[in-house]
């Protein structure tokens, strides 16, 4: 059976994975092929890893510590933050990343989303949507890596994930932001919207607290997997008992 | 850990994407792996890998276009198609209407599955030996793999492993010299390991 997939986040800035996604006084919390491997023996399904300053300093991902994450990791791994254009996401996939997730630079050119499916795959195209409650409805915002430059982008939440699957998106990791940080709860309302209008793999980002918000994302939001960063970062959530939990209760999970 | 060692393993470079995370798994497990798209290397090569993401089409140009599709057609030594590399080694797959390599007789087909589930088919997944062979010595059932593709191969008589996603399609195969893997054994964790050093063994 198809595992439910537990997915840690690490922010990483120049090979380091740093505490949060706050510019100023962040934390180095340790190297980031370290951290990977702890993380693979510790039982995650996956890994994203987000360089964190990339997309809003105009660069791209540096595809050195790809590299080195590649060479050391056994587990699938997707990476995040400044992919501009289909060469610079082959670059990465070509370094061993298994995916490439575009946020920003697909909703200033949903082209980009076209063209890396035509080039690589579809399998390999995750697209990043920060999604955030306003008056009723969900609205994507872009640059959210820098709270200076973070802003509406103008589109329907509903609407974006929609086309994003028809350019050619493989999977879709929806991050809702009115819970990010706050640890009371994945948007399940927004989630469930999301999944019953696409038939891609959804990853559920944004909320993770405690135990019983990813069993309530997977068994009311069917979603195929739940990204989270600080509970898994500060401990409070240790995955081999959090899976033991989840298997506990019936869901599907690889232990 | 260069030269042309009995344990040499050429990865076929296509031109698709991610062929360094299969190089870097051998590496991890000491063997002798080089990158090559060269036809008389690939030819001479003691074992060969055939890796492969993106479309089954768009590979077999690759291969036609650097000359590789009789190389393989006759390679003689162990052969491990990986993922789409699988696909490729049976007669034909829907994936853009194409002819592959006909290694092992049957047709790639789009994923059927019922109401409900999404495709791409991406993660782990459990798998579910029908035949022992020693490639998949030691994989027990239940053990996990890591899985992400949209068309599949059909459960026959080469199958030795199944797998099942609302149906039961071809994890693992093999046809004399020739072995396939629809998972990526290079990111299938342990399980995955313990396949690629059984194909070292060979």
């Amino acid at each position: 059976m198809l595992a439910r997939r537990i997915i840690p986040c690490l922010d990483v800035k120049d090979g380091k994975v740093v505490k949060g996604v706050q510019f100023i006084g962040h934390e180095v919390l340790g190297d980031a092929v370290d951290m990977a491997l702890r993380y693979r023996d510790e039982g995650a399904d996956e890994l994203v890893l987000y360089d964190i300053t990339a997309s809003a300093e105009g660069r791209t991902v540096d595809y050195n510590w790809v590299r080195d994450i590649a060479r050391a990791l056994d587990i699938p791994f997707c990476v995040a933050g400044g992919i501009r254009s289909a060469e610079q996401a082959v670059k990465c996939l070509n370094n061993g990343a298994d995916k490439v997730s575009i946020n920003s630079p697909a909703l200033e050119r949903p082209d980009l989303i076209n063209e890396l499916a035509e080039m690589a795959g579809s399998q390999c195209v995750v697209v990043g949507v920060d999604s955030r409650e306003l008056d009723g409805d969900y609205y994507v915002h872009q640059y959210s890596g820098d709270p200076d430059k973070i802003r509406a982008a103008g589109r329907r939440t509903l609407d974006w994930v929609v086309e994003a699957q028809t350019r050619g998106a493989g999977e879709i990791v929806l991050n809702c932001m009115n819970q990010d940080g706050v640890r009371k709860g994945y948007d399940l309302k927004q989630l469930r919207l999301v999944r019953d209008l696409i038939d891609i793999p959804l990853v559920a980002s944004g909320g993770a607290g405690a135990v019983e918000h990813f069993t309530d994302v997977f068994d009311q939001c069917d979603v195929s997997g739940a990204l989270a960063a600080s509970v898994f970062h500060k401990k409070i959530i240790h995955i081999p008992d959090l899976k033991r939990d989840l298997q506990a209760a019936g869901i599907a999970v690889r232990i | 850990m260069t030269g042309n060692s009995a344990n040499k393993i050429v990865v076929v470079e296509l031109g698709c994407a991610n062929t360094a995370s299969v190089l870097f798994a051998l590496e991890r497990l000491g063997a002798d792996a080089v990158l090559s798209s060269d036809a008389a290397e690939i030819a001479a090569a003691p074992k060969l890998v055939l890796p492969g993401v993106g479309a089954a089409g768009f590979a077999m140009s690759q291969a036609r276009a650097l000359g590789l599709v009789e190389v393989l057609r006759g390679f003689e030594r162990p052969l491990l198609g990986v993922c789409l590399g699988q696909q490729l080694l049976f007669e034909t797959s829907d994936e853009g209407d194409v002819e592959c390599l006909g290694l092992i007789p049957g047709k790639v087909t789009k994923m059927v599955v019922p109401d409900g589930y999404v495709v791409p088919h991406m993660g782990w997944n459990t798998l579910e030996p029908l035949k022992s062979d020693p490639l998949n010595d030691g994989v027990t059932e239940g053990d996990y793999a890591y899985f992400v593709h949209s068309f599949v191969c059909p459960v026959n008589d080469y199958t030795l492993t199944q797998s099942t996603y609302g149906a039961p399609f071809a994890a693992m195969v093999r046809k004399g010299n020739v072995w396939g893997c629809q998972f990526h054994p290079e990111r299938s964790s342990a399980t995955g390991s313990k396949i690629l050093e059984n194909f070292l063994k060979l």
